[in-house]
């Protein structure tokens, strides 16, 4: 069969949603695109457990302990899950690992702010995590099977996340007057980066034609972004708090919120290594790596000398 | 603000490869790593085991240990199997057709196809 040939059968499979499974024929810039696209949402995933691990020491009481350590070891578990699902296109995960220690790999530029208050957990939780479930609600219904599957398994585990953020944030919300302006001051600062988490604006952003014509995405970053504006300015009413953006407001002529302007700048310069911490967070992963590799080492170390072992005794 | 080289996004605020870091790929010492392994989950007593995802383990009981960890945290499962992904043979895509096909016309394999009269209860 010629590769038009397949490639139209292709085609044809994705318009006519039958899932892409890891035996079958693909594009090979579906390949690469799927498997840079759930690399980096891997890493993402543990990138993601250094601002809360941060604070999980620090958290107010036992409850908010357990609750930080469950959903940071969720993390971790998420970032399997993709990474498993890349390796099905054939890369390794140690390449993988490799990429993102050595900063060519990418992640979700949301992890190069500093967590620096108690409530940056609720926010974190709440704004970053909802951003987030928007993308990948969306994605469970991507084209490439494994993906998808991973995603699925995500969602579920991800709306815990969300709530307890939330939950986090209500609590203080009530609370005395410091703890409410703690709660506000982290909305402040968490906003505007999880508006740039949906990426550049779609008519700056050339990707996206490919991408949803092979259904690995479903939805443009600006409808994801204006979702998102929508479902929170409504949340937020139930806090007593405001959103950091004078010009958010509802137009009953569009049936959505307006909402000011991003400042891009700041995005352009976290999205190219000039972030609050990039340096920190990378610094991080590459020390957990290394001072693990004692570990990696022994465990493959026993395995041998228990397969010998058992070898000889039978 | 419009001088910027990045024009391509797959995931949302995920920079592009060249966008600082190193460039070439790192090495990686994929001799020294765990092995693959396939991981079945029976959800509860009376129902099947069913596949739920891979991991890396560097032998079966480790295997055992991080399935745990990773599919069974709600408790999902009663109980876990694992098996070096190496060891599964898959069938092909490509001979799909003289796989399943042959299934297609057999109707008369399903009781549908037999048009009893009412009167006939229990069948």
């Amino acid at each position: 069969m010629s590769i038009q040939d397949l490639e139209k059968i292709f085609q044809e499979k994705i318009d006519n949603e039958i899932k892409i499974e890891p035996k079958d024929w693909m594009p090979e810039a579906y390949r690469k695109t799927n498997i840079r696209q759930i690399s980096q949402h891997a890493h993402s995933e543990v990138v993601g457990m250094l601002p809360e691990g941060n604070w999980i020491s620090r958290a107010p009481s036992l409850k908010r302990k357990a609750i930080l350590i469950a959903k940071v070891q969720d993390e971790g578990g998420h970032g399997l899950y993709l990474y498993s699902a890349a390796e099905t296109l054939g890369s390794s995960r140690d390449e993988m690992i490799a990429d993102l220690h050595s900063g060519k790999a990418k992640y979700s530029s949301i992890f190069n702010y500093p967590s620096l208050t108690w409530a940056d957990m609720g926010a974190i939780g709440w704004l970053v995590d909802g951003a987030a479930i928007l993308n990948q609600v969306m994605l469970c219904r991507t084209s490439y099977g494994p993906y998808a599957r991973a995603m699925v398994r995500i969602c579920k585990e991800e709306s815990f996340h969300q709530r307890q953020g939330f939950e986090a944030l209500l609590v203080l919300s009530k609370g005395t007057d410091a703890q409410k302006a703690m709660c506000q001051d982290a909305i402040n600062r968490w906003w505007w980066p999880s508006l740039m988490m949906f990426g550049p604006k779609d008519s700056e952003s050339t990707n996206s034609d490919q991408s949803m014509k092979w259904k690995i995405k479903r939805k443009t970053n600006d409808e994801l972004r204006q979702q998102f504006v929508d479902m929170i300015a409504e949340q937020i009413k139930v806090l007593g708090m405001k959103l950091p953006d004078d010009k958010l407001q509802w137009n009953e002529e569009r049936k959505h919120y307006d909402f000011g302007e991003i400042n891009w700048d700041e995005f352009w310069n976290v999205v190219k290594g000039n972030g609050p911490c990039n340096k920190q967070r990378l610094a991080a992963r590459n020390k957990a790596h290394d001072e693990g590799a004692w570990v990696r080492e022994a465990a493959i170390a026993y395995a041998e000398k228990s397969k010998h072992k058992k070898q000889a005794a039978a | 603000m419009n001088n910027y080289f990045i024009k391509k996004f797959y995931y949302g605020d995920i920079p592009e490869e060249n966008t600082g870091g190193k460039t070439e790929a790192a090495k990686a010492d994929n001799a020294h790593s765990w092995p693959l392994w396939e991981v079945f989950v029976r959800s509860k007593q009376g129902l099947d085991h069913k596949h739920v995802g891979s991991l890396h383990a560097a032998d079966a009981a480790m295997a055992i240990e991080n399935a745990r960890d990773v599919y069974t945290r709600r408790q999902e499962g009663v109980s876990i199997w694992v098996v070096e992904s190496k060891f599964i043979t898959a069938s092909n895509p490509e001979e799909a057709g003289e796989l399943y096909e042959p299934a297609i016309d057999k109707v008369y394999r399903h009781p549908t196809f037999y048009v009893l009269p009412d009167e006939v209860a229990h069948m």
